[in-house]
């Protein structure tokens, strides 16, 4: 019994190599065999013909500005949302509902994210998001739209991370603080988010690999198209407009999209994965840095 | 059924009657059914036992043993001998090497990766290292400094290793006999019968202690080691682990590590002073307390003694 | 004259610091309220727009009846009158197809998940986890577009060219066609990328089980195996239930993927069909979703698919309710959650 037991785990544990190194190898070898430079600095064109469809610079720079649409809205909202729970939760009440508020939004499969967001984002109070059409129906598709409803991907994590440094910090810390005279928002300003900050990076470098890897909120609210953008205003029409991002480019190239060019789906597949190896590496340094940081304090 | 029969080192205990003559004050109370706290003479008296200097028969030894941490020695050149009968007593300051001592008795230093070990330690004259660890451990029980029951129910803690014992998963009811006797012995038993089922975390410091020798002696070791039982412990509860443990000698062979001089002098029948990994002298309590032979114990002595 | 003036001046800073304490507290709290007033609105949002397909089809939507695909072709090609608006369906195939898929992948993962976290924290060679351990946390963090592009050009093909012999695809001709794009890839590719997840989750929770506890069962002469299986394991049940719900509503909400691999063919497998069970194709719900996303703009469809995706919000959160009710019964023993 114990022996089927251990025999089961030793064998779960070389599956596991295998299939990691698989998984791994089989990215890398056909990444490099197929990225070719060119393929990242031209615009993607609809095309029968492989040779001349073009690459993927376009779902690149979506990738980028959903990003950090995604990013920029979630790191505010997370942080204040974190220490409101880890530093006020008043009343009682309130912060749970507020805590579970957060976990259903984790537990929220990120498809009906993007269909509550096109939902909302088709009211005409948010017709300035994204494209009205002539008869006054709002589009609801656009980097704006999409970024938002990529915030709340990363929100729970951003939440957790930053709640988890927060409740880490010794509570005579705070008490050092008011000690000397400070008020409880110069604290929060001054010390606790200073020390909670690598908590912070690690929460915001795994939604942006979420967000990044996310493929049905651009499908759904992002149009999946090449950048096109809305109106005139060079930058905040690109970001009314619609456009595509690496996820839905390698979708869209597979057999089971429209465009079926398999070694494009590769090459992309394989800068994505760049991408999201990039961020974890960054993880670990962050995290790194904060063991360190921990041995130096004692 | 394994687990319902008594532990077989009671017989032996049966078939010596020399050691059970020898301990007198305690030996009125043997089989352990009843608790002992309420003796009077324990509270009391400065010494728990009387006198044995007969010696009882040898259980475990260690000959020449180092233990290293890396190339740091922890243990150096120890040779001791373990016997039936009576408590040993391992004393010395803070960091000269007890606990892993202790800890390479059952072979639980080898759970530490840096740890290397040099020298000989035998099982009544088996080579431990001849053994299989875990049938070794089974023999040579431990409980530490800290406490650390189970997240499980009293008797659940206390049937853990009667349930990996036995070969077949055996049933609540043929456990009962053999946990309460366990319990028993460790002088738990009439606080937790009303409710076996009473999480072991939510017991107080002292009777999570006792109960962790419940469980050790659920599994029917021949040597219990005792890391500091009652450092963490309120004076009562220390003072019925005291008794407990003068009750235990009879049955088991037991070494406790202790930097209380006093609880030394109370339970033990021999003692061994170390220092910085060695250790400086070994002899019966009298001999470490009375007239020490050696400089370094007479120091460490009197200072704790005023 | 003079002192009650200094006694206020003296107080002043403080009650500055008070009110902006007080605004503070305000405006972290509203930003917090934010977030809640966000569910909501989802949940009334989405509950609001799919309530007409609901409302048409009673508890029958739930049921079994007709083929899934015809029906949302014909809601789709509704007449655009809104009085003729078409809403039959009958979604249980669909719904039978995401059980399927979930209970089956998770089942399979949490089994490998655990014992891969027992190997890595107990068993394996120093040198071995220190390259295991990023390669877990990197393949938990790979996109699903990227598994479920692997698995459908190296799994489908495999399976459809090799595994499936000609009797089987004759034996279903008439049902169904076979492809290679099945319940055996749609599972197969759904664990591979749901265990990362969990492992990731155990290994940190066996590793924060006591050491006090380890020593203290090896101590009674328990063997390693035994040591992580009944006490390790055991006490870091809640993070494997943590570990289970979450790749549970991963598993769940996957739609791309699935949408991939699984064959988008609303077909419900017939366990009595033997072996060829696993190589026929299904559609869970939320890949019907994204599969249909261009249909969102025609009204009825658009209101079925909200309501696929209103099952898929309820589901998710009544499992974390059964996460979090699992919990429970572990704390009285002190077994931390
Ligand atoms: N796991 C370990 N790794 C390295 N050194 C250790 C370890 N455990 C103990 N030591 C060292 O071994 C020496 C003896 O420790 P220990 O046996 O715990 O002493 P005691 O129990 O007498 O206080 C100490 O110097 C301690 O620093
Ligand atoms: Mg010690």
């Amino acid at each position: 019994m114990d022996r089927i037991g251990l025999g089961l785990c030793w064998a779960a544990g070389i599956a596991l190599c295998l299939i990691a190194a698989a998984i791994v190898g089989f990215m890398l070898f056909k990444g490099l065999q197929f990225l070719r430079p060119d393929l990242l600095v031209t615009s993607p064109v609809a095309s029968q013909d492989q040779s001349k469809s073009g690459g993927f610079l376009d779902p690149m720079v979506g990738t980028l500005i959903l990003t950090t649409i995604g990013t920029a809205v979630a790191v505010p909202l997370g942080v204040a949302t974190a220490i409101w729970l880890s530093e006020y939760a008043r009343p009682f009440w309130l912060a749970r509902a507020v805590e579970s508020g957060v976990d259903i939004i984790a537990g929220t499969p990120s498809i009906v994210l993007a269909i509550f967001g096109l939902i909302i984002f088709q009211q005409s109070f948010f017709g300035f998001l994204s494209f009205t059409a002539e008869g006054g129906a709002v589009f609801g598709r656009s980097f704006l739209t999409a970024g938002l409803m990529m915030s709340l991907i990363a929100l729970p994590l951003i939440v957790a991370a930053t709640r988890e440094a927060l409740q880490s910090i010794p509570g005579h810390v705070r008490e050092a603080s008011y000690a000397l005279g400070k008020s409880k928002s110069a604290t929060i300003r001054r010390v606790l988010i200073p020390a909670a900050r690598p908590a912070i990076g690690t929460g915001a470098a795994l939604g942006m690999g979420r967000i990044a890897g996310d493929t049905a909120i651009v499908v759904i609210l992002l149009g999946a198209t090449a950048l096109q953008a809305e109106g005139s205003t060079p930058l905040f029409g690109t970001l009314r407009g619609t456009g595509s991002t690496l996820t839905s480019y390698v979708y869209n190239n597979s057999p089971a999209g429209e465009g079926n060019a398999p070694e494009k789906a590769y090459a992309a597949a394989f800068v994505l994965l760049l991408i999201v190896i990039f961020l974890n590496f960054s993880i670990d340094t962050i995290a790194g840095r904060r063991k360190m940081e921990a041995a130096w304090k004692g | 059924m394994e687990g319902m029969m008594p532990p077989p080192i009671r017989r032996i205990v049966v078939d010596e009657p020399a050691t059970v003559v020898a301990a007198p004050a305690a030996t009125s109370q043997t089989n352990g059914s009843t608790p002992s706290h309420s003796s009077p003479v324990s509270v009391t008296a400065p010494r728990r036992r009387a006198a044995s200097l007969a010696g009882g028969i040898e259980r475990m030894a260690t000959h020449d043993l180092s233990i290293l941490y890396g190339d740091k020695a922890a243990v150096k050149n120890v040779s001791l001998p373990v016997r039936q009968g009576e408590v040993l007593a391992l004393i010395g300051p803070s960091g000269c090497g007890k606990t892993t001592l202790l800890r390479s008795l059952n072979r639980l230093v080898e759970l530490t990766a840096t740890a290397s070990r040099q020298g000989r330690i035998t099982l009544d004259g088996q080579d431990i290292d001849a053994l299989e660890v875990t049938q070794l451990r089974r023999r040579v029980s431990m409980v530490f400094q800290q406490p650390n029951p189970f997240p499980m129910s009293v008797f659940d803690n206390v049937a853990y290793a009667l349930r990996e014992q036995a070969r077949k998963r055996p049933r609540k009811s043929e456990l009962g006999p053999a946990v309460a006797d366990a319990l028993q012995r460790a002088g738990l038993y009439d606080e937790v019968a009303a409710d076996l089922a009473h999480p072991a975390l939510r017991l107080s410091g002292g009777q999570q202690q006792r109960l962790c020798i419940a469980r050790s002696l659920a599994a029917g070791p021949e040597v219990l080691l005792l890391d500091e039982p009652c450092s963490a412990l309120d004076p009562g509860s220390t003072e019925i682990i005291e008794d407990l443990i003068v009750r235990l000698r009879e049955e088991v062979a037991v070494v406790i590590v202790t930097h209380n001089l006093q609880q030394a002098y109370r339970i033990a029948d021999h003692v061994g002073f170390m220092y910085l990994g060695e250790l400086v002298e070994y002899g019966p309590a009298e001999q470490i307390f009375g007239s020490p032979q050696e400089q370094r114990t007479q120091e460490y002595v009197s200072g704790a003694f005023g | 004259m003079s002192a009650p003036p200094l006694t206020k001046f003296a107080r002043s800073p403080r009650r500055s610091g008070e009110s902006q304490d007080r605004r503070t507290e305000l405006v972290l709290g509203v930003l917090a309220c934010g977030v809640l007033a966000l569910v909501a609105g989802m949940v009334i949002f989405v509950f609001a727009k799919a309530w007409p397909s609901f409302s048409h089809n009673g508890l029958k939507w739930f049921g079994p009846g007709g083929d899934v695909g015809a029906q949302l072709q014909a809601i789709f090609n509704s007449p655009a009158d809104p009085a003729n608006y078409v809403y039959l369906l009958r979604a249980w195939p669909l719904i039978y197809a995401t059980i399927l898929v979930t209970a089956s992948s998770v089942a399979l993962a949490l089994a490998f998940a655990v014992l891969s976290a027992i190997f890595i924290v107990e068993f394996a060679p120093n040198r071995l986890r220190r390259i295991l351990e990023p390669t877990v946390r990197l393949l938990a963090a790979v996109p699903s577009v990227i598994y479920g592009l692997i698995g459908v050009l190296v799994l489908v093909p495999l399976v459809g060219n090799h595994l499936i012999t000609r009797a089987q695809k004759e034996s279903v001709i008439f049902v169904v066609q076979l492809t290679g794009n099945s319940l055996l890839v749609a599972v197969i590719v759904l664990t591979i990328m749901i265990t990362p997840i969990m492992i990731a989750i155990i290994v940190d929770a066996l590793r924060s089980v006591p050491n006090g506890w380890k020593e203290g069962a090896a101590a009674l002469g328990v063997n390693r195996w035994r040591v992580m299986w009944t006490i390790v394991v055991r006490s870091a049940r809640p993070a494997i239930i943590a570990a289970a719900v979450l790749a549970t509503a991963r598993a769940l909400g996957e739609a791309i993927m699935l949408a991939m691999v699984a064959g988008s063919v609303a077909f419900s497998p017939n366990p009595l069909d033997g072996p060829t069970f696993f190589l026929e194709p299904i559609q869970p719900l939320a890949s019907t979703i994204v599969i249909n996303a261009e249909g969102l703009t025609v009204v009825p469809f658009g209101q079925t698919l909200y309501a696929f995706a209103a099952v898929l919000l309820v589901s998710a959160a009544g499992l974390s309710l059964c996460g979090y009710a699992a919990k429970q019964p572990l704390k009285r023993y002190g077994i931390r959650a």
